[in-house]
């Protein structure tokens, strides 16, 4: 499959009171058209910040994406662009949907005219054209009436209905990648399970890559079709979705699947719990960032970094429990079900 | 894709122990941050921000000079020397002299005190009122509320001249006590309105709702929780008023209205210098200067503190 | 006292929301809670589950029906009587950076509770102080810190610490995961239950996460729009859920789980979710549920038991053509 996303070693910090922090340190992925490529982990881990930086949606000079950082989508060089080049760039070629559906839309616009606003200027479309396409891009996301909505303003829709919105402004100029950012945290479970329904027929239809970044594994089960797994700002394990589920080899990938309790279980047993909390991104770390968790910490993991490890075409780990000398440990997730 | 080389190069080298798994460090989970409390912080932001640590400097230095200058010129505010009617600034006199001779860098300082008392103390007052009537409207809410914000939009719609003139024709007096009372009259409803504003969103937030689920008095949530939470705001608040209160002194006693000699004050003397304008324009020059300075500095630093001491700015 | 240590009998909240508007927050619900136990409540936004929580520990009052703790009327409660309440009814908040007074150091959070209701030395509140910070699992160092310098994980765990301070009885848990991670909430959910284990006391578990909800709760009610369509325990509430809406509710949870994720049946609900402002007559579900019929338009269905120990507020159910 043709790649469409390339990121490699990308670092950005965040230059705040207290210091320079770290938020990405060396991710590198890549992306090939109509894919979905989920990015997992807790607060913290630098998922959002990688998501912003391919789109270079976070500001100098508070954060900087430093020089050794890569990033090229359909063979254009992302940070080479200058602000022409990168305004054609959002919204035509990589679209994006934000987490809160209440702060992403400008109150003061009815949402016909936010949609329409991406497709003048991309398609170059005059107002008739564009309010045409908006009200497909509506009908698209299953919006009702959408000839009647098209002139409503987000405060007199509901939180579903302002994502979907979202979506079809991401969308309505057809972009390669889709970037969704937490994009059904913030809704009710329902509402959860018909966007994500919806953004299921999307990717079919519209052969859209999508990177999807969230803290639910739940949601990315049956939805995306490669996970890497991140934490304290670095990729820990990276794989196809069946691969992560079954055969995950990574401690912290074991932790986040097994701290959700699954509705077949015995009630009130004790959850595995991760003790401790992730570390400081202020500190340089030259080790594993999963040591102080770890319930495998081995002397190796403080001195140094862990080597990644090709396990097949689409699973790798950086964990020094794959080198030839560590012992052999069973998966939280093959215990659980004992 | 992601390899680390130079680990690979050492991967045979490493030895065997370093692979026995030992597990979570229990103690590991002590703060590692230094503490930093609320006044501390809100400090160092100030200071990060240049403009309004000037401005903090400039007001130390004229605060200096207030309370100093008379004695360093050598000369009393009241001193008539006959020889040195109008004269330029120079050597002896490092403002110049007035129409009586008076040594005018001693006079601007003398002035000062009273202008700043006024700026100060009529904020001060305004706000310490305004802060325990915005706090009962607020506490109580519904009916006490509205009456109590009513009478403010009521008062808020006079202007504060007529007042002035009122009272002092009432009392027949022009003196600084008379000028606070007229100035602070109406000048505690603005904050009223803040102190209003700001406590009734924090009386639905969680922390406060906590402690009544405690059991906590009302009047402790008031003094514990709610107005240490409005204090930072106060203070700006103060901040910005102070150039205000400066100002109006200044008006009223230029127009006649404020203090009278042998008291003065910067407006007594610009007032005082505006028939000289023409040809000794230093004496106007220097009392407007020191006006403009102060209220200037005091903005600033409101600027400053305003966002020092907001916790939300915090990054 | 009865074998109830909480009851709430039609109970109602209702906001006045603009002209002419009623928010019926809380429409009627009828709850009861044995010592010892927990009750899970769920719902989506909107449907009442906060303000309920709220209204039973009297941080609202109740626009109508009675809340009773211990067998006493709460809104007859004055002086002494209120302050030995509110020692025994505590609540915990969801959102961890707004539940603490960033003035206020952490100790001085935890002891402000004891100050009211107890009379100790200053030894004594501190003993007591690092006594709770160790029960919920925080390092002693932490009683001098400012609430900004811990995690949301930590601030939670002291939201817990000031609760358990006074000593309650029942402690009504409003959302207090939803705002931290999902390894961190395990960590909360099994402190909850440790210390239930080990104190005896009663929760009201609210949440809309319902995988937590089951594995924490004994029971579970479900609540729209204001009003509770379902009461089961949590085993038969999971495994077969009566009501049109719970069908829905459980079928969308995602699971984090290949196998089980492709072979669900999800039933799907269409439409959004309504406004608790002047709702329709009857059943409120009735705009969304696929098995309506007419008397669901004019009749509000009451709770009705359709086995023993599990409810539900339907028309349809136990017919022929459900």
């Amino acid at each position: 499959m043709e790649k469409i996303l390339e990121v490699e070693n990308l670092n950005v910090s965040f230059n705040t009171y207290a210091g320079e922090v770290k938020a990405v340190r060396g991710v590198s992925f890549e992306l090939s058209r109509g894919e979905t490529l989920a990015f997992v982990g807790e607060s913290g881990c630098g998922k959002t910040v990688t998501a912003k930086s391919i789109l270079r949606l976070l500001k100098p000079p508070f954060a900087v994406i430093k020089p050794e950082s890569k990033i090229v989508c359909n063979g254009k060089d992302v940070l080479k662009m200058n602000k022409k080049e990168l305004c054609e760039f959002r919204g035509d070629e990589v679209g994006m949907i934000f987490q809160d559906p209440m702060t992403s839309l400008n109150p003061t616009m009815t949402v016909g005219k936010q949609i329409m606003e991406s497709l003048m200027i991309h398609k170059k479309l005059d107002k008739k054209a564009a309010r045409e396409e908006a009200i497909k891009m509506l009908k698209l996301v299953n919006i009702p009436s959408p000839e009647k909505r098209i002139d409503n303003y987000p405060h007199e829709m509901s939180g579903g209905m302002r994502q979907r919105v979202m979506i079809a402004i991401a969308l309505a100029c057809n972009p390669n990648v889709l970037i969704a950012d937490e994009p059904t945290t913030a809704l009710d479970v329902t509402i959860q399970a018909q966007i994500m329904d919806l953004m299921m027929e999307l990717k079919t239809e519209m052969n859209t890559a999508i990177i999807l970044v969230t803290h639910d594994l739940g949601v990315v089960a049956n939805f995306a079709d490669r996970i890497q797994v991140m934490y304290a700002g670095e990729v820990v394990e990276r794989g196809t979705t069946k691969e992560i589920f079954n055969e995950s080899k990574h401690p912290y990938t074991w932790a986040l699947l097994r701290s959700v309790p699954r509705l077949g279980s015995e009630s009130k047993e004790e959850l595995y719990a991760l003790g401790g909390t992730p570390p400081d991104l202020l500190l340089p770390l030259n080790h594993c960032p999963f040591a102080d968790r770890c319930e495998y910490c081995m002397p190796i993991c403080k001195e140094r970094k862990p080597p990644e490890t090709v396990l097949s075409d689409t699973h790798k780990v950086s964990c020094w429990l794959m080198h030839e000398k560590a012992p052999k440990v069973e998966s939280f997730y093959d215990r659980r079900d004992k | 894709m992601m390899v680390n080389h130079d680990v690979t190069d050492r991967m045979e080298n490493i030895p065997d122990e370093k692979f026995t798994i030992i597990g979570i460090d229990k103690d590991a989970e002590a703060p590692t941050r230094p503490r930093v409390g609320y006044w501390r912080d809100a400090w160092r932001r100030l200071k990060e921000n240049k403009v309004a640590f000037a401005a903090l400097i400039i007001l130390l230095i004229l605060v200096f000079f207030i309370l100093f200058g008379p004695a360093i010129s050598g000369y009393e505010f009241e001193q008539i020397d006959a020889d040195a009617i109008n004269k330029g600034p120079s050597a002896e006199h490092w403002f110049g002299t007035d129409d009586l001779g008076r040594d005018l860098f001693a006079r601007v300082w003398q002035a000062g005190r009273v202008s700043i008392i006024i700026g100060i103390l009529g904020a001060v007052i305004a706000s310490v009122v305004g802060s325990i009537y915005g706090g009962i409207a607020a506490y109580f809410g519904g009916a006490v509320d509205d009456i109590m914000m009513r009478i403010v939009e009521v008062l808020l719609s006079i202007p504060y001249l007529i007042i002035v003139i009122l009272i002092s024709v009432i009392t027949d007096s022009k003196s600084l006590g008379t000028m606070l009372v007229a100035l602070t009259l109406t000048g505690w409803c603005g904050i009223a309105r803040l102190v209003r504003g700001q406590m009734l969103q924090l009386k639905s937030q969680e922390y406060v709702l906590a402690a009544n689920a405690l059991g906590v008095a009302p009047i402790k949530i008031i003094l514990k929780h709610m107005i240490p939470n409005t204090i930072g705001m106060i203070i700006v608040a103060i901040t910005f008023d102070i150039p205000g209160y400066i100002f109006s002194e200044a008006f009223l006693s230029y127009v006649g209205l404020g203090i009278q000699p042998p008291s003065t004050s910067w407006g007594a003397l610009a007032s005082a210098a505006q028939q000289n304008f023409m040809f000794y324009p230093y004496q106007l020059m220097f009392p407007a200067l020191m006006i403009a300075l102060t209220m200037l500095s005091f903005t600033l630093l409101g600027d400053g503190l305003r966002d020092a001491l907001d916790p939300k700015l915090r990054k | 006292m009865g074998e109830y240590i909480v009851e709430a009998k039609n109970l109602c909240k209702y906001f006045k929301a603009g002209k002419n508007q009623t928010l019926k927050a809380v429409d009627g619900v009828n709850i009861r809670l044995k010592k010892g136990e927990t009750l899970g409540l769920v719902g989506e936004s909107g449907c009442g589950k906060t303000t309920c929580g709220r209204t039973l520990v009297k941080l609202y009052d109740a626009t109508s029906g009675t809340v009773l703790f211990e067998g006493k009327d709460v809104s007859k409660l004055h002086g002494k009587e209120l302050l030995a309440f509110r020692k025994d009814a505590q609540i915990i908040f969801q959102d961890p950076y707004a539940s603490l007074d960033p003035r206020m150091t952490i100790g001085e959070i935890i002891t402000e509770g004891m100050n009211v209701h107890f009379h100790m030395s200053e030894k004594e509140k501190e003993a007591k102080v690092n006594e709770l910070l160790h029960k919920v699992g925080l390092n002693a160092e932490y009683a001098n810190r400012f609430a900004h310098e811990l995690s949301g994980g930590q601030r939670q765990r002291v939201g817990i610490a000031r609760a358990l301070a006074v000593e309650p009885k029942f402690i009504v848990c409003d959302e207090p995961i939803s705002a931290l991670d999902v390894s961190i909430q395990a960590q909360i959910v099994n402190l909850l239950i440790k210390l239930q284990r080990e104190m005896g006391l009663t929760y009201l578990f609210i949440s809309h996460d319902l995988s937590m909800v089951k594995h924490i709760s004994d029971r579970v009610g479900v609540m729209y729009l204001g009003s509770m369509v379902e009461l089961a325990s949590n085993h038969a509430l999971y495994d077969h859920p009566v009501h049109p809406y719970t069908q829905a509710l459980i079928s969308a949870i995602p699971e984090a789980d290949m196998d089980e994720e492709g072979t669900k049946k999800r039933v799907h609900l269409e439409g959004e979710v309504p406004s608790p402002i002047n709702p329709p007559a009857g059943c409120r579900f009735k705009a969304r549920c696929k098995y309506a019929k007419e008397i669901c338009g004019q009749e509000m269905p009451a709770l009705k038991e359709v086995e023993p120990g599990h409810f539900a507020a339907c028309h349809m159910c136990g017919k022929e053509d459900w």
